[in-house]
């Protein structure tokens, strides 16, 4: 059996997998609940001053059929008393020790309220911190939240005063809502942040009701831009941990990856990607906290299965296999090959390569079932036609190099070689 | 053992005809299935439907909740959409061909369930989909209400043209009304569709006109620019053998109209029933029978379960009500005293293969008899003979020989449907109606 724990900046969690700051993490009884089905940390959804709701709160889209692919709020931070919440996590911490206790801070913003935030929160037994600096709704129009993150100065000046302050792990969570988080993590991991977690929600509109013509989620018959996330965003986090992994000055720090993760699948590749760690919101409030049982299983077992013996012997095995483009090999080319005995004939490869690709599949008429089959001159090998193939298997992509050498596009250029030709 | 009425409750009876196939209770329940079809390029389902029906678009349509849509896709190749929907041999058709059929994990796509959910939502609301050309003074004539007439009749109304349908019945709708098992179709939704399709306008049926009574094909070519004859077939084809006549032998297409027209108590139906042959509506002959309480239905056929014209599908049914089927048995005679007690039948054995390319039937020269009270005869249709040949239109021992798949020999006269092909499902009589319509339009010069 594989070693799941986790100890991240010497926070410790039997697994990797903690629950987000979120409605899961608002209060003793969820959490209870969660650590009791096996969750092996949380952030505490976020503590600052008092805040009042609205209903609705979320909405979703669904796809296909399928419901709940992209999730959206417009809840705010915690709106429970911050008394209470102390008191709560006082008493979880000391029901389940072995389980990372982290709270997500979002303070008013000047130096003394996070300070007297900080020192609440340790004295209540807090393992660990989590800077807001995401929340797209609500918080913003007080210079609070994603407000802070989209600007790296003032998020550097905010961790600058968490940290004359705090004398445990400091996180910093990133906002998507910008064209790239790497400059925000720098400043923050330069002003001393101990560590960061990506990403937050992302702005959006996931819908409008064709009959009142107000989007969703409804509030009295308004609505506002909410934040997006569930397995919708994955590609998105995926894509924004990659460049805080790759980065020389954020890629020293830790990082908690955030985003869509729903499997234990999911959270191989955000670790693979860098993330020490992942956080989960969406699935569990899709699901319940019970996913938890074969996330842990699922890593476990693919863990021994590839002969991984702890978290660190995978972590970050994938950021290097992420390239620039004009490094990438042109000489490497494949073609699409169609097997007969697979085909089920629905032709679903043929139209999107002939409507939208290069015409490279020949169609044999026949009725009802016509014959497909790979015009291989044709081919330039973008695999549109294995995409769109319904069945395993019945679409390879088979290797025909063109030449065996490795040829980037900047030596291609430099040797002044032919354009335009596949 | 006697011949009786009135043997089942109402409730059984009502319980023993509702609709065999029930339909999506939900438009979740149709989104489900509607999301599973791969939206196929060139489909095989479309390609295996008489009609040509675009059934990866109709079932986008639903998936986008684009319910309107849909039914006009379907309708607009098919404006029976609804009731193939319910009597179609899909699995011989349509679903048959579905891409799915090759997947062992995967079912095939419920086309037809699919296909009724859209339609039926089209008729509750009485969606007119198609406009009317304004009328160009152009008369047709369209003898039969059937599918082939009504579908011919729809065509030739949207060009602006207007249409008199004669039918010999009091309703619309031919076999669909009067020629199929009941829990299939219901009278009641046969007149919803029919009142559908005479929603575009232009369309006037004059019941009770029977042609060569009534009306006379001479006259009408006087009174009309064109004919279309779409008169189906009717006659039950004879076993030829002795004890026929005996009280308590019936053919089916009169056991079947009776049932259809009346009341299920009034029909009366014996304790031990022998049905003869194994064509769709000898299953609808036999389930029936049993569906009305008949205590033992046996299926009797001259040729073993290879040959038999019905589909998988449709035996089932017949096997799950309960009907018995001996293979290989060819009626000899019919015995009894006055009323039919008896049925002898020659024990058969497969031969070379016939004109149809199936092995006939031997006679081994071996019989055994059953006792039974009552014999349904389901061995084909025969096509109205003497009519057409007084018409004196081109025939095949009664069937209407047509060019350009409708054309018939008399000028001005077409012709589609059973009294062309001799009888095929219900789908190719449409698709014969807009055929005739085509043909009908390019003789008017419209």
């Amino acid at each position: 059996m594989a070693d799941i724990s986790s100890n991240f900046l010497g926070i410790k969690s039997p697994n990797p997998f903690w629950l987000a700051s979120a409605p899961p993490t608002d209060k003793k009884i969820n959490v209870v609940r969660a650590f009791e089905a096996g969750w092996g940390g949380v952030v505490w959804k976020t503590l600052g001053s008092q805040v009042k709701n609205v209903s609705s709160r979320y909405s979703a889209v669904n796809f296909n059929g399928g419901r709940v692919m992209g999730f959206n709020n417009i809840e705010l931070i915690s709106d429970r008393p911050l008394e209470i919440n102390l008191r709560e996590i006082t008493e979880v911490v000391k029901m389940f020790p072995d389980r990372a206790m982290i709270v997500s801070l979002m303070a008013d913003n000047n130096r003394e309220a996070w300070h007297e935030l900080i020192k609440k929160c340790e004295d209540a037994g807090a393992m660990g911190f989590e800077l807001n600096f995401g929340c797209p709704h609500g918080m913003t129009e007080r210079g609070m939240g994603a407000a802070v993150g989209q600007d790296p100065e003032i998020a550097g000046m905010v961790v600058e005063w968490v940290m004359e302050k705090a004398t445990i792990p400091v996180i910093t969570k990133l906002t998507p809502n910008v064209h790239s988080p790497v400059p925000t993590g720098i400043k923050c991991v330069q002003a001393g942040s101990n560590a960061l977690s990506l990403i937050n929600t992302i702005q959006s509109v996931t819908g409008i009701n064709l009959d009142t013509l107000v989007p969703n989620p409804y509030v009295a018959g308004k609505s506002v831009f909410g934040g997006y996330c569930g397995p919708a965003v994955k590609p998105i986090a995926l894509k924004m941990l990659t460049t805080i992994s790759q980065d020389p000055v954020t890629s020293k720090v830790p990082i908690s990856g955030i985003g869509g993760v729903s499997t234990w699948k999911d959270a191989v590749e955000f670790m693979l990607l860098g993330a020490s760690n992942v956080q989960v919101c969406t699935a569990a409030m899709k699901h319940g906290f019970r996913i938890v049982e074969d996330m842990c299983e699922g890593l476990n077992n693919w863990m021994d299965e590839k002969g991984y013996k702890k978290l660190d012997d995978f972590i970050g095995k994938s950021v290097e296999k992420i390239t620039h483009w004009e490094d990438l090999d042109i000489n490497y080319h494949h073609i699409a090959n169609i097997n007969q005995d697979k085909c089920i004939h629905c032709g679903l490869c043929y139209i999107a390569c002939e409507d939208t690709s290069h015409q490279s599949i020949n169609l044999e008429f026949g009725k009802p079932y016509n014959k497909y089959t790979i015009k291989e001159e044709e081919c330039v090998g973008c695999n549109l036609c294995q995409l769109m193939c319904p069945v395993d298997d019945c679409i390879t992509m088979v290797e025909h190099r063109v030449a065996p050498d490795y040829v980037n596009w900047k030596m291609w250029q430099a040797e002044g070689r032919p354009l335009n030709d596949h | 053992m006697s011949i009786k009425n009135n043997r089942l409750t109402p409730e059984q009876y009502a319980e023993n005809f509702s609709d065999i196939h029930p339909p999506f209770d939900s438009y979740t329940a149709a989104l489900v299935d509607a999301n599973r079809c791969l939206f196929c390029y060139d489909a095989p389902c479309t390609k295996s439907c008489p009609t040509g029906i675009n059934v990866p678009k109709f079932i986008k349509q639903i998936t986008t909740e684009n319910i309107k849509g849909s039914a006009h896709t379907i309708l607009s190749s098919n404006i029976m959409g609804a009731s193939c929907s319910k009597v179609c041999p899909v699995e011989k058709l349509c679903e048959g061909a579905c891409v799915y059929n090759f997947v062992e994990h995967e079912a095939v796509i419920p086309i037809a369930k699919l296909q009724r959910y859209s339609t039926e939502i089209a008729m509750k609301n009485n969606w007119q989909l198609f406009d009317r050309k304004p009328s160009n003074g152009k008369k047709v004539a369209v003898i039969g209400a059937g599918p082939a007439g009504l579908s011919c009749a729809h065509v030739l109304s949207r060009e602006g043209i207007d249409v008199t349908v004669y039918e010999k019945e009091a309703k619309g709708g031919g076999l669909m009304t009067y020629g199929i098992a009941a829990y299939k179709v219901t009278p009641g939704f046969c007149e919803e569709e029919v009142d559908y399709i005479l929603g575009i306008g232009g369309i006037e049926i004059k019941y009770k006109q029977e042609l060569g009574k009534d009306i006379q094909l001479a006259d009408l070519q006087k009174q009309y620019d064109a004919v279309y004859l779409a008169i189906g077939v009717g006659l039950a084809r004879q076993l030829e053998i002795p004890g026929e006549h005996l009280e308590g032998v019936e053919d089916a297409i009169s056991f079947i109209y009776n049932l259809r027209s009346n009341d299920y108590s009034k029909i009366p139906v014996g304790d031990k029933v022998a049905v003869i042959g194994m064509g769709m509506t000898a299953i609808d002959a036999a389930t029936q029978a049993k569906r009305l309480g008949a205590k033992e239905v046996t299926m009797l056929y001259r040729r073993t379960e290879a040959e038999k014209p019905c589909t998988d599908v449709e035996l089932d049914i017949a096997k799950l009500d309960g009907c018995q089927v001996i293979w290989l048995a060819a009626p000899k005679e019919i015995k009894g005293d006055g009323k039919v007690n008896e049925i002898v039948c020659s024990v058969m054995k497969l031969g070379e293969p016939d004109a149809s390319g199936r092995r006939s039937p031997v006679d081994t020269g071996e019989t055994f008899s059953l006792a039974v009270d009552m014999v349904i005869k389901a061995a084909g249709q025969m096509p109205f003979e003497e009519l057409i040949k007084s018409s004196g239109i081109d025939n095949k021992g009664g069937k209407v020989t047509v060019s350009d798949k409708a054309v018939s020999s008399v000028a001005g006269v077409f012709a589609g449907g059973d009294c062309v092909n001799g009888g095929k499902e219900v789908v190719d009589a449409v698709q014969a109606g807009k055929d005739g319509a085509a043909a009908i339009i390019k003789h008017l010069g419209l």
